[in-house]
């Protein structure tokens, strides 16, 4: 029984990439929640396509902040120069103290060791003649004072290095959390704009992806990877040229080595590129396995399938083990040879080093700071490569980001839209077709009427169209011929939110929001009161079950209301719908999980809340939709029949086959 | 931390020699400075010549190549412990999730079980992988560099007692403060993404009540609110460069200051190519105590998940048949006895879910049971195939009390179709076969033609190698409903338990289902469970209950004229259809 690894990888790496390029549903809110689970699938860490334009918007975001960044570029500067001056001091000390003992070494100075020399001497005898005299003047207090000065202007020139980082870093952080916090809002407020189409196609997971890892790698780019980039570049050039003017044989030899710094980075970072693919698909696959059969863990225990689901976990955890070795060692072994070949260059520079002090072509400080350089002259060369993925990634993350804020909006209004803040109720689809993809039609040539305070029904089976009826009512999709008017007007001319606000609706899945109870029923009308919260509360029959809970109406729901039943949810959409005063209200499978007795006991409430209102009901249970002034049977998007319960019942027709149980009704 | 350890010992090889090896790295790296000193005080005492020169670099290189041995064989080693490791503790996890009963799943739910299994497992090994590649080498590399420094210059190591403190308090400092502030913008994270996932899940709602906007400034304000408790923690955290620069250097300064004075000194004099020597080691020592407080940071997510997972680990089985004493009988009738069962789900809590429940079902029989949401339906059948135990009172199958089968002859003998259902990846035959692995093609299709499902699965054009995919989008409901009894029926059970498991399948093919019960499973005891009265009518015995307990017990004509509430039941779905006729 057990499946085999292969069959397995199949199965459970597939499966993703199948939801997100598979047809478009079929409407309705139907989607249970995608498989987007932690690193399911292989990470979309795609290169950006069009980096001079994503580059380019990113720039706006930061744009305003130019002032900003100018000052954190000027101190980003001088951080960088006083660490390369910092370091450099240590040449003329080491200088000082050696030619003090050793006499004899050569002494030969670098045109940058003098200019230092020079100062230091010039500082001291400014600042520390004192010092001298009270050592007691001679060579040997000479040379105290000489350190002194050199250590006072070592500890201000870090001083002001340190200064000038923390600026740098404590600016970056408002500008990149500013811009990021502005990204996110822009984004948001795109999203409040898009169709429902683009939430129907686009799995939830997915969606949020984009503002969970997309937005926090542009901020790992914007906090690190620009000071690095920059600072990387600047330390880089500024050790060369200190290199230069120090001795420009050794400069060359730790040149030489440059090439095969990349090279070998580049090599490795391809070999751990090819791995990392491999061990996100088997994360992939473990992942994926892991939340279907420990969501379904039930079924698994009822089926005594316990040991079957160890022994196919335990071949893809294996596969894993394996893959995820390869590719992290290649991560791990970045460190440690790149590292190592930066010593072998360090060995040649000290070992010719010290042939040149021989030769008296170079004194003993400029090697204690050359070594030091060729060490920080491999560091920016590691962490530009590095941060080069991290920008990459960022700007394929901007990109995704900037395609969901590029993407076409719901249709604005027309000019002169009409305005009808209160509604009647008068409801009219013409000759209404609909398909969601356009070769494939789900509503076909759909006519009907209501008047103010009628009662509509559609029943038929999944797929025959009925959720859609009501996806085109409020324009969540805009049909594709015929037309549909409310009070004589086409809703395509209407104010899109008057249109919305005339039409209350209850959906199947019942879908609530974080806060208390009266939050989520004032949701219908914000401006509420109170009182009016309790009023539709009782309308809905929701009154009673809401005291019962711990803190009655200001009971928090958290997680979608998971601490309540399915039917006690339903209960409270319908609150929030009464609370609405709007002309036309839409009942898909508003009390579908309600049983039969408590159904029967809200009938009332229904009743009243549908009384001034027309009214269209989705409904599975037949007797649900008995009253309704006009029952459309629906089937594969064609109105099959219609009239009301006893005209369609001695029709004996499809809706008879249906009541009397002899067709299915799915 | 046992725990912990124990999952280490399979690979106890790797896990001492990526150290080792590491610490070969560490070694090379402290011996490198002493190249420098060496060099310079061959030069300043005028020793130095071209061949002691060559035979430094050969050295050098000799002890880089040494060190990338080192490092590579480190990685190599590390990597395949912590791999491992993780790997272990993860099938660990699995496994012991597999012993989970019902109660133990309810209390984590399966989304935090499955956060658990995926999220924390990484955490934990990224934590053992850096543990062991990082934590060797910082405190390595702090030993090493104080050892050859005091070693080198006992009179200059003073200098170190007195910076290294400071720097530990200040940066643990650093820590304390700027933790709970990240813990609070976490907080934030997860405020900002519930409310994107919930206007998003909500699409419908907030579009047809035109609350846009009113979501909008929702999201504003949690996420200027992320916004700035990011910098609020930011802005302590980045003290920790800027601090340790400057502090390295006013170390390197004083050492330069004092050290001067032992390269000059009259006696014993320092040779200056130690001072240099010195430094580097200075360096190297405030280096590795920053990598450490790196360590600190890391180790405290991977400790929060490390509990995490222990929850898991540890929680206990709430029922096993370990005990059991008749472990080898399997269920040969289906005779069921409730005896004086009560049952809660919240054990300290003073409701009961059922109260001192009587009935006995004869093997055979066809039992309808029919209630309200929420009275007991599906806890009491729960009960059968023991996902739940009972609190006070037995239940008996086939006179043995469950306790006594083990877990496995008792699930093998009763088939249940639960009301949340699920079906699998994989194809049609592939979840079929969970009822019975080795089922003949004969058999499935059997199965499938008494569930009323072989004709929609013929329909599909791979028929019964078509693929579910992510457990069944691609069927409807009532499909999937009969899927789901197919797969049970397979099982051949001695009880067959149906949870409102036709709910969403018509009334005619529920019939005809039921019907091939009389056949197939003539002598098996059938439970069904339903919210529609037609479903329960023509059963031997139908039971109804209200609020945890059974009110009525008999055959439809007989509770008709007994029990007023299945009256009322029957009233609210048939009455009007008894007019029409």
């Amino acid at each position: 029984m057990a499946r085999n690894l292969t069959e397995l990888q199949r199965q459970y790496n597939s499966s993703a990439s199948q939801g997100k390029n598979g047809a478009p549903p079929m409407g309705g809110p139907g989607r249970g929640p995608g498989r987007g689970g932690p690193g399911r699938g292989p990470m979309e860490k795609s290169k950006p396509k069009n980096t001079k334009n994503t580059i380019k918007r990113l720039f706006k975001y930061v744009e305003k902040y130019k002032f900003h960044i100018l000052f954190v570029a000027f101190c980003m500067l001088v951080s960088t120069v006083t660490n390369l001056i910092g370091s450099f001091m240590l040449a003329p000390i080491i200088n000082k103290i050696t030619f003090h003992v050793a006499p004899g070494i050569a002494s030969k100075l670098s045109i940058t060791e003098k200019i230092s020399d020079y100062a230091i001497d010039g500082f001291k005898n400014a600042l520390f003649g004192g010092v001298e005299k009270a050592l007691g003047g001679d060579a040997r207090a000479e040379v105290f004072a000489y350190i002194l000065s050199a250590i006072t202007i070592l500890i201000s020139v870090y001083l002001i290095g340190v200064i000038a980082t923390y600026l740098q870093q404590r600016i970056m952080i408002s500008v990149s959390q500013g811009s990021l916090e502005a990204i996110r809002n822009d984004l948001f407020a795109k999203m409040q704009k898009l169709p429902v189409s683009f939430f129907d196609n686009n799995p939830t997971g997915e969606v949020m992806s984009r503002f969970t890892n997309d937005v926090d790698n542009i901020g790992i780019m914007l906090d690190n990877s620009l000071i690095s980039l920059i600072s990387g570049t600047v330390t880089l050039v500024g050790t060369l040229v200190f290199m230069i003017t120090t001795n420009w044989i050794l400069t060359l030899i730790t040149v030489i080595f440059v090439p095969i710094f990349m090279r070998l980075g580049v090599w490795i970072a391809s070999k751990s590129r090819k791995y990392y693919k491999g061990q996100q698909e088997a994360l992939g696959a473990v992942n994926g396995y892991i939340e279907e059969t420990v969501t379904g863990q039930k079924v698994v225990k009822v089926f005594n399938h316990e040991e079957d689901s160890v022994d196919e976990f335990l071949l893809l955890n294996d596969d894993l083990r394996g893959k995820q070795f390869k590719a992290q060692f290649y991560g791990g072994v970045m460190g440690p040879i790149m590292n190592n070949t930066s010593n072998i260059s360090y060995a040649f520079t000290l070992g010719i080093g010290g042939i040149l002090i021989c030769t008296g072509n170079m004194n003993p400080g400029s090697l204690t700071v050359f070594a030091q350089y060729s060490k920080q002259f491999s560091f920016p060369i590691n962490n530009i490569s590095q941060q080069m993925t991290t920008v990459f990634s960022a700007l394929a993350g901007a990109e995704r980001v900037f395609g969901i804020i590029d993407m076409e909006e719901e249709p604005a209004d027309i000019e002169n839209a009409v305005s009808v803040p209160k509604m009647q109720g008068h409801v009219i689809l013409e000759d209404v077709s609909f398909g969601y993809v356009p070769e494939k039609l789900v509503l076909k040539n759909i006519s009907l009427y209501a008047k103010p305070g009628q009662k509509i029904a559609f029943v038929g089976s999944t797929g025959a169209g009925k959720t859609t009826v009501t996806n085109l009512l409020n324009r969540f999709y805009d049909i594709e011929s015929g037309k549909i008017t409310i009070d004589g007007i086409d809703i395509k001319d209407m104010k899109m939110s008057e249109l919305r606000q005339n039409i209350a609706m209850v959906l199947q899945d019942t879908h609530l929001f974080t806060g208390t109870v009266m939050e989520n029923i004032r949701y219908g009308r914000l401006d509420a009161t109170d009182e009016e919260v309790i009023a539709a509360a009782k309308t809905a029959s929701a009154h009673s079950f809401i005291m019962r809970l711990e803190k009655g109406y200001d009971t928090v729901l958290e997680g979608d209301g998971a601490n309540l039943s399915q039917g006690q949810r339903q209960l409270l959409n319908i609150a929030r719908a009464a609370i609405s005063k709007a002309p036309i209200l839409v009942l898909d499978e508003a009390t579908s999980s309600v049983d039969t007795r408590t159904e029967r006991h809200i009938e009332h409430g229904m009743d009243r809340l549908m009384r001034d209102r027309t009214t269209f009901v989705i409904a599975h249970r037949l007797s649900t939709v008995r009253n309704a002034n006009a029952i459309m049977v629906l089937e594969n998007g064609v109105i099959v029949e219609r009239g009301d319960h006893d005209d369609l019942l001695q029709q004996k027709g499809r809706y008879y086959e249906l009541y009397t149980g002899k067709k299915e009704l799915d | 931390m046992k725990r912990w350890l124990s999952y280490a010992k399979p690979y106890k090889l790797y896990f001492i020699l990526g150290p080792l090896l590491m610490i070969v790295e560490v070694i090379g790296e402290v011996l490198m400075p002493m190249f420098l000193g060496q060099i310079l005080n061959a030069a300043a005492n005028g020793s130095l010549n071209t061949t002691k020169c060559i035979i430094f670099i050969c050295l050098m290189v000799l002890t880089a190549l040494m060190m990338m041995v080192g490092g590579v064989g480190g990685a190599y080693f590390g990597t395949k412990a912590s791999v491992n490791y993780a790997a272990d503790v993860r099938s660990d996890v699995y496994k012991k999730i597999q012993k989970f009963s019902f109660a133990n799943i309810d209390k984590f739910s399966t989304g935090s079980l499955v956060t658990r299994l995926t999220n924390d497992v990484t955490q934990v090994q990224n934590f053992v992988n850096t543990l062991l590649r990082m934590c060797m080498r910082s405190p390595g590399m702090f030993i090493g560099a104080l050892v050859m420094a005091i070693n080198l210059r006992p009179g200059l190591s003073w200098i170190f007692a007195i910076s290294v403190p400071i720097l530990a308090v200040v940066i643990g400092l650093i820590i304390k403060f700027s933790f709970p502030r990240f813990g609070i913008m976490q907080e934030k994270v997860d405020k900002l993404n519930s409310t994107v996932q919930e206007s998003i899940t909500n699409v419908r709602v907030v579009k047809s009540f035109v609350r846009e906007d009113h979501e909008t400034e929702k999201f504003t304000k949690a996420n200027a609110n992320l916004k700035n408790s990011g910098i609020s923690a930011m802005k302590i955290m980045i003290l920790t460069g800027p601090f340790m620069t400057l502090f390295m250097n006013i170390t390197i300064a004083a050492i330069i200051w004092f050290g001067a004075q032992h390269v000059m000194g009259s006696q014993n004099a320092m040779p200056p190519g130690d001072l240099s020597q010195f430094i580097t080691y200075a360096n190297q020592i405030l280096h590795s105590l920053m990598m450490l407080s790196m360590m600190f940071i890391m180790s405290s997510r991977a400790i929060a998940s490390g509990k995490r997972i222990s929850e898991v680990l540890d929680e206990k089985v709430d029922i096993s048949d370990e005990t059991s004493s008749h472990k080898d009988k399997t269920v040969t009738d289906g005779n069921i006895e409730f005896r004086n069962v009560t049952f809660r789900y919240y054990k300290n809590s003073e409701d009961s879910v059922l109260e001192k429940i009587n009935l006995t079902i004869p093997a055979g029989k066809t039992v309808g049971i029919i209630g309200s949401t929420g009275c007991g339906k599906t806890t009491l059948v729960s009960l059968i195939p023991r996902l739940y135990d009972t609190d006070e009172g037995e239940v008996l199958v086939d006179g043995i009390n469950v306790k006594e089968y083990s877990l496995k002859n008792l699930r093998e003998g009763v088939g249940m179709v639960l009301q949340k259902n699920v079906l699998f990846s994989g194809t049609i035959e592939d979840n079929l076969k969970w009822g019975d692995e080795d089922a003949s093609t004969e058999e499935i299709v059997s199965a499938a033609s008494s569930a009323q499902a072989n004709d929609f699965i013929m329909s599909f054009k791979d028929g019964y190698k078509t693929e579910l995919e992510q457990g069944g989008v691609n069927v409807s409901g009532g499909q999937k409903q009969r899927l789901c009894i197919a797969r049970a029926l397979l099982k051949k059970p001695k009880i067959l338990i149906l949870d409102d498991s036709t709910s969403a399948v018509d009334t005619a093919t529920e019939a005809k289902i039921r019907e091939t019960f009389k056949g197939s499973l003539k002598d098996s005891t059938k439970i069904i469970i339903a919210q529609r009265i037609m479903s329960v009518m023509d059963a031997d015995m139908i039971v109804v209950m209200n609020d945890g307990q059974i009110t009525g017990v008999g055959t439809h004509n007989e509770l008709m004229q007994t029990n007023t509430e299945y009256r009322e039941i029957y009233a609210s779905q048939m009455e009007s259809k008894e007019k029409e006729a």
